[in-house]
């Protein structure tokens, strides 16, 4: 009998430690047969801490939610009575999120242990890998990515087949694969999923570009936010060198490949291909002007393949299927899977692995089971900081590369953010724009100063200040930014502003017009006022107001200047009528 | 400029605070290694728990990169601190999905019950707050991580309540150990 705890990040983070060491106790002390050991993430992040119970028959048993008290009962009830415990089982639904997906990046992740390479490999790791180096060549491998139609899965849709195909096409020696794995758009988790939870796998994606490219050296660009990550990132590239799949000579051929980490310092721009490399060359990651390209002049000057963790996971697929089966899935100009990460008010969080082409609608109701606590869809932000906000009308939209670009958004790295009537699109456009704001390098004065202006506005907006005119200043900003700026980050900052401007503008002009937020989610706009019925004119609120903003005489109703009031809502305590009211 | 790390100029009494030495080894393994500069302060951050002008100095010294190279690196990345750190580093997440769940209002109750706001630490010592972009817990937000020397840990489904919760509790661990 085995017993798999789920321990990714998020496992971990709702107590999953303490329920291993239960488990480990109680088979201890009982003297029973069975294995305890660590698996990643399945992605169905809501129901964690998640333990599998594998039966001696091969037939696996799922518990959701547990604690240590639901450990107990299982031990006693399922481990040594061979009754599993009905009431702490999965339900239908959440073996419905799961079996609704189609995993490739994400298939091995919450079923093996990603600390140990011959789970890896029991489930057919590194056999593509055998099979391009001993069956194929750079040559072969290029062609078979891009007649795969895979691309990249990092937000551009770049393919990868072709991106491969210009690097080995170079004629300098040294060439570079890198692996950006700085998933710095807030919202998206899946590459830290496949890195807690299947290293190996964008491993041996990295070595087959390796091979095709006839690069010797590869670099992972990990976020330092993902101690975890970086964790099993060590111990798969050791393991991997002990097993000879790493290193001189890999599996006894003449191609030696060896894999270096550097950890990334905090700066979203480093997503950017050259900030990234400029990053793992020991500088500030600002981007440059581009031509050359990262393929023709990366890093270190070198002809470097990049991509991301997420498609170096689709490799070792296409390889060891063939680009057929691979085109089998997903639709015609997009073909794949790609994993999104649905969060925010959706009932059912965690990862989303669906073929491209598959609608808004099936991810978010169909799999993620529909809005929390039933309130109704408003939108949803799709790509993050760079993406923009897709509404109901948009919900059987196709999720692939040109449907979303079209409408103005993009896939980016798969972040789903659903939200739900009760939020407030300005404040969410200046939320966005606070993180380009903060995150722009500085270099380029369109994205420096464009996006500090637009975030000054939305200010003022969200604050009750803004007036109509600023919203067409919006306008034209974002428009100069997105035509100016050096990099993605710039071109694309002004997205989320454009997007909910054209979607929800009846929203921004009840900031400007009418003062009001009509979810009452923006503070600034909220007023203090006195209810004139209510109001006995006691003058305690006169008194316990700091400002002196309330006036009136005695047995009067008193009112509140509202230019001087600075909402600290003393008033309101002060009240013994419940006449001052927030609205 | 050169001697500033041995004999700071300032009267920050910092002077042979630190034990430059600790970093020789490091900066010998990464002596051939391109790019190695990132590597190093991140080590040296590591080591002294931020990043002292003397550390500074002095690799600038021992690499030959010039100081304003290494300031522009190290100001440049939110990871390095020129500050020290208190004993409990608290990374707030205010990605998206935190966002969207409300971490504005943990953020102020931490900084109430702190008095600290974002990137400061407290007179004791014991806590900073840093606001960081995305942990990657995003179907735990809102989400926080706390770490100190013993690692660090991940808290999710936070509430105002619970986040102080959780931040008393090590108040308390910190006294009693001391």
């Amino acid at each position: 009998m085995k017993i798999a705890i789920g321990q990714g990040s998020c496992g971990i983070a709702s107590g999953s430690k303490k329920i291993e060491e239960a488990f480990r106790r109680h088979v201890a002390e009982n003297n029973l047969q069975a294995e305890v050991t660590i698996t990643g993430c399945i992605g169905s992040c809501y129901l964690e801490p998640i333990v599998d119970i594998y039966q001696d028959g091969g037939q696996m048993v799922r518990y959701v939610h547990m604690t240590e008290d639901k450990v107990d009962k299982v031990v006693r009830q399922h481990l040594m009575g061979h009754e599993p415990v009905e009431e702490y089982r999965i339900s239908k639904s959440g073996t419905d999120f799961l079996e609704k997906q189609t995993r490739i990046a994400l298939k091995n992740c919450g079923l093996i242990n990603p600390e140990d390479i011959r789970d890896y490999i029991k489930v057919g790791g590194y056999k593509a890998l055998k099979k391009a180096i001993f069956e194929m060549d750079g040559k072969t491998i290029c062609q078979e990515v891009e007649k795969s139609g895979l691309r990249g899965r990092g937000g551009g849709g770049f393919p990868t087949g072709k991106k491969w195909g210009l690097v080995a096409a170079q004629t300098d020696p040294i060439k570079y694969v890198v692996c950006n794995a700085d998933e710095g758009d807030p919202g998206a988790f899946m590459d830290r999923s496949v890195m807690e939870g299947d290293p190996h796998k964008m491993l041996e994606g990295m070595i087959i570009a390796g091979i095709a490219i006839g690069a010797q050296i590869g670099y992972i660009y990990v976020r330092a936010e993902y101690p975890l990550a970086v964790k099993r990132l060590k111990k798969a590239i050791s393991q991997a060198e002990e097993w000879g799949f790493l290193g001189k000579n890999i599996l006894g051929s003449k191609f030696s490949f060896e894999i270096r980490i550097n950890l990334g310092a905090g700066a979203f721009v480093c997503g950017e291909g050259s900030a990234l490399t400029a990053s793992i060359e020991g500088n500030r990651g600002m981007p440059r002007v581009k031509p050359p390209r990262t393929v023709e002049q990366g890093l270190f000057g070198k002809p470097t393949i990049l991509n991301n963790v997420e498609t170096f996971s689709h490799i070792p697929f296409i390889i060891a299927n063939g680009a057929q089966i691979y085109r089998g899935i997903g639709i015609d100009k997009s073909p794949g899977t790609k994993a999104f990460a649905l969060t925010g008010n959706v009932n059912k969080t965690g990862l989303v692995e669906v073929p491209m082409g598959t609608s808004l609608r099936e991810v978010i109701f169909d799999i993620g089971g529909g809005i929390k606590n039933n309130k109704a869809f408003k939108a949803v932000q799709i790509g993050g900081p760079s993406g923009g906000c897709l509404t109901e009308k948009y919900l059987d939209l196709s999720l692939d590369f040109d449907s979303l670009s079209k409408v103005g958004a993009m896939v980016g790295s798969g972040g789903l953010v659903v939200m739900d009537e009760e939020t407030c699109m300005v404040s969410i456009a200046k939320f966005f724009m606070d993180f380009t704001e903060q995150e722009s390098c500085g270099k380029c004065v369109p994205c420096r100063e464009g996006t500090h202006l637009m975030n000054e506005i939305l200010d003022d907006i969200v604050n009750g200040r803004g007036t109509k005119e600023q919203i067409d200043m919006l306008m034209e900003l974002a428009d100069t930014i997105t035509t100016t700026s050096l990099c993605g980050l710039g071109k694309t900052a002004a997205l989320p502003v454009m997007s909910t401007i054209r979607e929800f503008q009846d929203e921004y002009y009840a900031h400007v017009v009418e003062k009001r937020c009509p979810t009452g989610k923006c503070k600034g706009l909220k007023r203090i006022e006195i209810i004139v019925g209510k109001c006995k004119g006691c003058g305690l609120c006169l008194d316990a107001c700091p400002v002196n903003a309330i006036s009136g005489k005695r047995r009067q109703p008193h009112v509140i200047d509202k230019s001087s009031c600075t909402k600290c809502k003393l008033c309101i305590d002060s009240c013994k009528f419940d006449a001052i009211v927030e609205i | 400029m050169k001697d500033r790390g041995d004999n700071c100029a300032c009267d920050c009494q910092n002077k042979d605070k630190f034990e430059l030495s600790q970093l020789d080894e490091f900066l010998d393994e990464v002596k051939d290694m391109q790019g190695s500069l990132i590597h190093i302060l991140q080590k040296a951050q590591d080591i002294y728990g931020y990043l002292p002008r003397e550390v500074i100095a002095y690799i600038s010294d021992k690499t030959g990169c010039t100081q304003a190279k290494i300031y522009g690196i190290a100001t440049f990345y939110t990871q390095f601190r020129l500050k020290p750190m208190g004993k409990n580093l608290i990374m707030l997440c205010q990605g998206t999905a935190c966002h969207v769940s409300g971490s504005k209002d943990i953020e102020e109750a931490i900084c109430k019950d702190l008095k600290i706001s974002d990137g400061e630490t407290t007179v004791d010592g014991l806590f900073t707050l840093n606001n960081v972009a995305c942990l990657g817990c995003c179907s735990l937000a809102p989400v926080m991580m706390i770490q100190n020397k013993d690692g660090e840990e991940t808290y999710g489904n936070l509430t105002e309540a619970k986040a102080l919760d959780i931040i008393n509790g090590f108040k308390m661990k910190m006294e009693q150990g001391a």
